[in-house]
């Protein structure tokens, strides 16, 4: 265990992230879910779950959230929404209709379900590859290594990376 | 413009001046944070609030980390360096001629404005009976416009992976619990 960087050592950071956070994610979902009928949808929802679970990092370590949410995750995640999507439109093609006409999904009843089915797992696809993608990218710039300029670096700019910096 | 809106415009551009000219680059960044913020007032004030999600949680959250973390790789100043003339002025020029474009655009939420008479009386009265999605906005983008959404979450997907391979390859990946390299 490294010695921790002043952000980590502040109680209070530490209490209110630990409450906050977890109405972060929660709130994330709900966006993400409720996104036929409220505003909000796949991309704001993505955007929201990463911030929640940046927000652990910056509190308690990139380390820490890298357990939870290893380097490799994220990355076959951003593929994985993608792919998603995807999936959707050539299954509707699958099921006779066109690339994406969710309407095809569901044959039987005049399309609203499929419409909507379509429209919620799309959606998922979204959340996940931008979510996957923010926390990549914020992994790639707290996993650089300090240069040599970095010697007595500034603890107020300490954005979980730390941790690590040997 | 009502009062609030008129006031979170004045602060935003009060902190966008601040930002150009400060020298100390976190406070910068902490202040492109709060440009965010309002900026996103702004857009729950114009009843665009799934932008204003967007526009709080990238603009005023991530990107500020992000800053941050690049501003911890180099240094905290801005090197001192005389004000250039010509950067200016080509700044300033740009401005005058987006302002000048926005005099032919039609007053913010007038009815009579042409984008309100296209496709949208149409979108709003048919949406619902089409597909049962209530909100017309998630309708559009995810069912209408599908191929463009597709699109976008495969720009987001490449500029993941650029990210990855100019900034943290393999390198952050075989790095192991103790921080130290295995190859």
């Amino acid at each position: 265990m490294k010695a921790p960087s002043r952000v980590r050592e502040m109680p209070i950071l530490r209490v209110v992230a630990r409450a906050l956070v977890p109405v972060i994610l929660l709130f994330g979902l709900y966006v993400q879910f409720h996104g036929d009928f409220g505003p909000g949808g796949g991309f704001q929802a993505g955007v929201i779950f990463a911030a929640g679970l940046i927000i652990f990092a910056l509190v308690f370590g990139a380390e820490a959230l890298r357990q939870v949410v290893p380097v490799v995750l994220t990355e076959r995640l951003m593929a994985a929404g993608v792919l998603l999507y995807g999936a959707v439109g050539v299954l509707a093609m699958l099921l006779g209709g066109e690339f994406l006409n969710y309407s095809a999904l569901d044959p039987l009843t005049t399309g609203h379900y499929g419409q909507h089915l379509g429209i919620i797992v799309i959606e998922l696809g979204v959340g996940i590859a931008v979510a996957a993608t923010i926390m990549r990218v914020y992994y790639a710039f707290v996993g650089r290594r300090p240069g040599e300029a970095q010697t007595g670096a500034d603890p107020a700019l300490d954005t979980g990376a730390g941790g690590e910096a040997s | 413009m009502p009062p609030v809106e008129l006031l979170l415009m004045l602060l935003l551009i009060a902190t966008v001046i601040v930002v150009a000219r400060l020298k100390d680059l976190f406070a910068a960044a902490m202040l492109t944070g709060i440009a965010s913020l309002l900026a996103a007032g702004l857009f729950v004030l114009m009843d665009a609030v799934d932008v204003a999600f967007t526009e709080a949680a990238v603009g005023a959250g991530v990107s500020t980390v992000l800053f941050l973390g690049a501003l911890s790789l180099t240094s905290r100043r801005e090197k001192q360096e005389r004000t250039k003339i010509l950067p200016i002025l080509i700044v300033v020029a740009t401005g005058a001629a987006l302002i000048y474009g926005t005099w032919d655009m039609p007053a913010y939420g007038d009815p009579d404005a042409v984008i309100h008479h296209h496709l949208a009386p149409e979108l709003i009265a048919e949406t619902e009976e089409k597909i049962h999605i209530p909100n017309i906005v998630t309708a559009i983008l995810a069912s209408f416009r599908g191929y463009d959404t597709f699109g976008e979450v495969v720009v987001i997907f490449t500029a993941g992976v650029g990210v990855a391979l100019l900034l943290g390859g393999l390198g952050l990946r075989r790095r192991n619990a103790d921080g130290e390299e295995e190859s």
